[in-house]
């Protein structure tokens, strides 16, 4: 199928430029092959992060002609050929070398959400009790393969920089002062606080955590990360929306979160007002 | 030693589904852990297991318990499993996944609010938890949400390279750091290797980059015994076309949904050749064998859900004879569902269309994965066409040598579990059967791990083994050898195992793998990465190819020396199976020379009690 030209992003921390190669492509090839192929004949230092090529473990994220994609499940036959094929690191997050970024962030975002709590086992064996249809919707969210694209577009990370910031033992904070030192959780961690808000068993409440240190509040709904989202993800709307309801319903009424809470513990199915799409 | 160190009382090698269960049992004891891994957290290997977790719950059906796990899983291995640890795993699991539950696991439910279970080959009852086609996913994410709250230090994109000893003892391990290059040393009083399989020591895998069998060579170096090492599993079906995504996974869970096997005559080859021992347990005919897929419980399962090893070699068999699809595969399909009138040719039609209502749809909700695999990856709807498969290298059954109990390997101090140990799974391994493995397992070298440490003080580390260590490594940076490229030398050697030491063996061409093996080992050692030690690839390739060389070596070693088939292992030479190998395992370890040895272990008899129960399933 002949030779495309690839332009990728060769650096590190001190800066860096676009460098171009040559891929020989083949049917059915994907972005990653041609990494792997230029890595392997003529740029064996170029670093990218990749596990399984099957777009399972979300390793891989990268921007290729400009849109944030898993590299591995970018098909060639869906990019044009005439022109080089564009191959940058993501955005938000801070370069280690080539396409490989710094994204422990996220993991330190993740640590500040309270580990799932349940209520008190259904059955004498020790074991509980849940329909199908309670768990479809919180299976949607943790359908989520941590590929950080979402966080990657999110204009509150990527343009407005709300990473928080790191105190002396490594814990994450929303900072006073400028901006910048506030902290945004992001959409993957809106989705993981939604997946155990919703889930049937679990007895924490984590709305205060929403409002205050997630700052849920700084998401104005652009979409932009339901759109790159590989695991088609309703991130926005079963996820963020219904938890912005939430955070407004408990701040005007504190009861509320009791209220649903036990609901959901006697097995009463949740109010009907939650949009609710198909995944 | 002007190095960075760190202490833990344990150290966990290795953040997949074992690595990560071991090093949360070890810190509930209450000692301090640090856990390593090669890439990030939650990316390991687990995460692209797709079919279940096989447990006895009996939530599908009530006639299930651990005596037919048990009896099952020797059927499987083919009686060279340590059936201790078969007994153990099949008694343990039901808690373990239960336990998941209790971590915030959200399985699949029965109607009734339980945890789904599903149909597996070789498993006699529905027994593998799933949630979709993406258990793996829904296990290490809970255990990593679990895990990070327990104190636990991760140390991530951190590859260790060597393990560290004191005497006989291990006392910890040097490793380096991805990002930058350096060099870091754990010391700690126990060690436990959870660091996956081998599979990139083959061409066509379903494996990731991170399976160049570093623990097994860890260990292997470091003084402990590989037990079992040739036999290789082969997953029946990979991915064959496109080229680019040649042996990318397609789940069994295909074939337990009622997915066929064709070859290119339309024939269901399958039921053309039943193995005897599992007669009794198999579909008469193509009605039987869907009824089974759709939780009939009369009905015995289809010939596509007999044993891995079995399926691979019939689709290998089909391919050879000219009977293979346009791409060396077979197809597998289960679009004959969505066709119209396919049900009338039943004598019940009706019974299977009160469970599907909507073919395509049922398609889509049970295998939403699959679905999308070969909708974005090979551009086939599967609900409309038949899928091209093949053979694909997916799993070591052999691995280090650990005590049944303990997980102990034969170097004090040295754990290991998950697939890099060996023990359970005999001859051929059960779908299902390593993610409960990983569960068992981890958890009982996490708790013997930290015991260990409690009864044992911290050893000392040898600064002149970590400079020599550190000195070789640092080599490949400096070409003072030669300029061998180290993605060509892996490629290389990936054709060699591929071609001489794969599916079908045979002795002369095993012992011309060695060669090849011996040739390649020196080439090894002039590879060169240029650069500098950050974030870079080639030198990473330059260390793994020493572990996969070790890996090779040790599985055409074994493979020579079992001169009969059985399980995975298909000698062409000796194509029978005999019963003076039916007791006894392959051991490889480090002579006194560096060489490579090997020897025979009897496998102890079994007690009584648990010989009944294999008497009773049969
Ligand atoms: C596509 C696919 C589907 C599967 N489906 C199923 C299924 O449905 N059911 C089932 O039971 N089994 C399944 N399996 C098998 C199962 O997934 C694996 O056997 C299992 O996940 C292995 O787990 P582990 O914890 O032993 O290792 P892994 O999950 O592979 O983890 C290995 C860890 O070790 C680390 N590591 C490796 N080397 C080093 C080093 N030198 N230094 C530091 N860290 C290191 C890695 O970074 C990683 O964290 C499947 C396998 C594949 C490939
Ligand atoms: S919808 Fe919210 S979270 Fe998603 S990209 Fe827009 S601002 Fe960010
Ligand atoms: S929600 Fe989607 S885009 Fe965001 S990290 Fe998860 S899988 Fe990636
Ligand atoms: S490599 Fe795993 S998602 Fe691309």
């Amino acid at each position: 199928m002949g030779k495309v030209t690839f332009r990728i992003w060769r650096g590190d921390k001190s800066g860096g430029d676009f460098k171009d190669y040559q891929a020989e492509i083949s049917e059915g090839m994907v972005v990653l092959d041609a990494v792997h192929q230029i890595q392997a004949t003529q740029a064996p230092d170029l670093a990218c992060r990749w596990n399984c090529k099957a777009g399972k473990c979300g390793s891989c994220s990268a921007e290729v002609n400009g849109k944030p994609r898993l590299m591995c499940m970018t098909r060639m036959d869906t990019l044009p050929h005439d022109q080089p094929v564009m191959i940058q690191p993501m955005k938000a997050f801070p370069i280690i070398r080539d396409l490989v970024t710094d994204v422990s962030w996220n993991y330190r975002v993740n640590k500040l959400i309270p580990p799932f709590k349940p209520r008190p086992p259904d059955a004498p064996d020790g074991t509980w009790r849940m329909g199908q249809e309670e768990v479809d919707r919180i299976q949607e969210f943790r359908k989520c393969i941590e590929c950080f694209l979402c966080q990657n577009v999110c204009h509150v990370l990527r343009e407005h920089h709300r990473f928080g910031q790191t105190d002396e033992k490594g814990q994450l904070t929303s900072g006073q002062g400028p901006s910048e030192a506030e902290l945004f959780g992001g959409p993957r961690f809106m989705i993981r606080v939604a997946s155990l808000e919703m889930h049937p068993l679990d007895t924490v409440n984590r709305l205060p955590l929403l409002q205050k240190e997630l700052n849920i509040g700084l998401c104005n709904i652009t979409k932009c990360c339901t759109e790159v989202c590989p695991e088609h993800i309703h991130i926005t709307d079963n996820g963020i929306i219904p938890l912005k309801e939430r955070v407004v319903d408990e701040f005007y009424d504190p009861l509320m979160w009791a209220v649903r809470k036990v609901g959901e513990a006697l097995g009463v199915r949740r109010r009907k007002s939650l949009p609710m799409v198909n995944p | 030693m002007n190095i960075q160190t760190y202490e833990h009382d344990v150290i966990v090698v290795g953040a997949g589904g074992a690595g990560l269960r071991a090093a949360i049992e070890a810190s509930a004891a209450g000692v301090s852990v640090g856990l390593v891994c090669k890439s990030l957290l939650g990316k390991a290997h687990t995460v692209m297991a797709e079919g279940g977790i096989a447990a006895a719950l009996a939530n599908v059906d009530e006639r299930d318990n651990w005596k037919v796990h048990f009896a099952d899983t020797m059927r499987g291995g083919q009686y060279v499993n340590n059936w201790r640890m078969a007994q153990i795993h099949a008694q343990e699991a039901p808690d373990r996944v239960r336990e998941l539950e209790a971590w915030g696991a959200v399985f699949d439910r029965t109607p009734d609010g339980r945890i789904l279970q599903r149909n597996f080959g070789g498993h006699r009852y529905p027994r593998l938890a799933h949630v979709g086609d993406r258990t793996g996913l829904e296990m290490i994410r809970t255990l990593q949400d679990h895990g990070i709250h327990q104190g636990i230090a991760v140390y991530m994109e951190c590859t260790i390279i060597s393990l560290l000893k004191d005497g006989e003892r291990v006392v910890g391990a040097l490793g380096y750091y991805r990002e930058n290059g350096r060099f870091v040393v754990f010391h700690a009083k126990a060690v436990v290797l959870a660091t996956g399989g081998v599979g990139k020591a083959y061409k066509i895998t379903s494996n990731s980059w991170e399976y160049t069998g570093d623990g097994h060579a860890l260990a292997y170096h470091a003084g402990a015994e590989l037990q079992d090492m040739e036999f290789v599993q082969f997953h029946p079906t990979g991915m064959v076309w496109p080229p680019s995504v040649r042996g990318i996974l397609v789940t069994e869970g295909v074939r337990g949904e009622g997915g066929i096997l064709l070859n290119s005559e339309g024939r269901r080859f399958m039921f053309d050749d039943i193995p005897e021992n599992y007669r009794n347990q198999t579909a008469k005919n193509e009605e039987e064998g869907f009824r089974y897929c759709l939780g009939d419980k009369n009905a015995n399962r289809p010939p596509e859900l007999l044993t891995r090893d079995h399926v691979a070699r019939c689709i290998r068999r089909e391919v050879k004879e000219g009977r293979g699809s346009p791409h060396g595969g077979v197809y597998l399909d289960v679009s004959w569902m969505t066709k119209p009138g396919a049900f009338s040719k039943f004598k019940d039609p009706e019974f299977v269309r009160s469970r599907i209502k909507d073919p395509v749809e049922h398609i889509k909700k049970k295998l939403p994965s699959m679905y999308h695999q070969f909708k974005e990856l090979g551009g086939l709807d599967i609900t409309k066409e038949p899928m091209e498969v093949g053979p694909t290298t997916h799993y070591i059954m052999g691995g280090i040598r650990v005590d049944p109990d303990t997980q102990m390997s034969r170097v004090p101090g040295l754990f290991a579990c998950g697939e890099c140990a060996c023990g359970i799974n005999g001859a051929n391994r059960l779908g299902g059967n390593s993610l409960s493995d990983l569960l068992v397992f981890g958890k009982r070298a996490g708790e013997f791990a930290a015991k260990y440490a409690k009864e044992h003080s911290a050893g000392r580390i040898n600064p002149q083994q970590v400079e020599e260590e550190m000195r070789a490594a640092l080599a490949f940076l400096d070409s003072p050898l030669g300029q061998e490229n180290p993605f060509q030398v892996q490629y290389d050697l990936q054709n060699v195992m591929q071609d001489l030491v794969g599916i079908v063996r045979t002795e002369a061409e095993m012992v011309k793998a060695l060669e090849r093996i011996q040739e390649l080992k020196e080439r090894a050692k002039r590879s060169f990465a240029p650069g500098n030690r950050e974030y870079n690839p080639g030198w990473h390739t330059c260390l793994d190819l020493r572990n996969l060389l070790t890996v090779s070596e040790a599985i055409t070693r074994a493979a020579i020396e079992r001169r009969e088939s059985r399980g995975a292992q298909f000698r062409e030479d000796y194509p029978e199976k005999k019963a003076e190998y039916g007791n006894r395992n392959t051991i490889v370890s480090k002579g006194p020379n560096g060489e490579m040895q090997f020897r025979w272990e009897p496998i102890p008899e079994m007690p009584a009690e648990l010989k009944r129960i294999i008497e009773e399933m049969k």
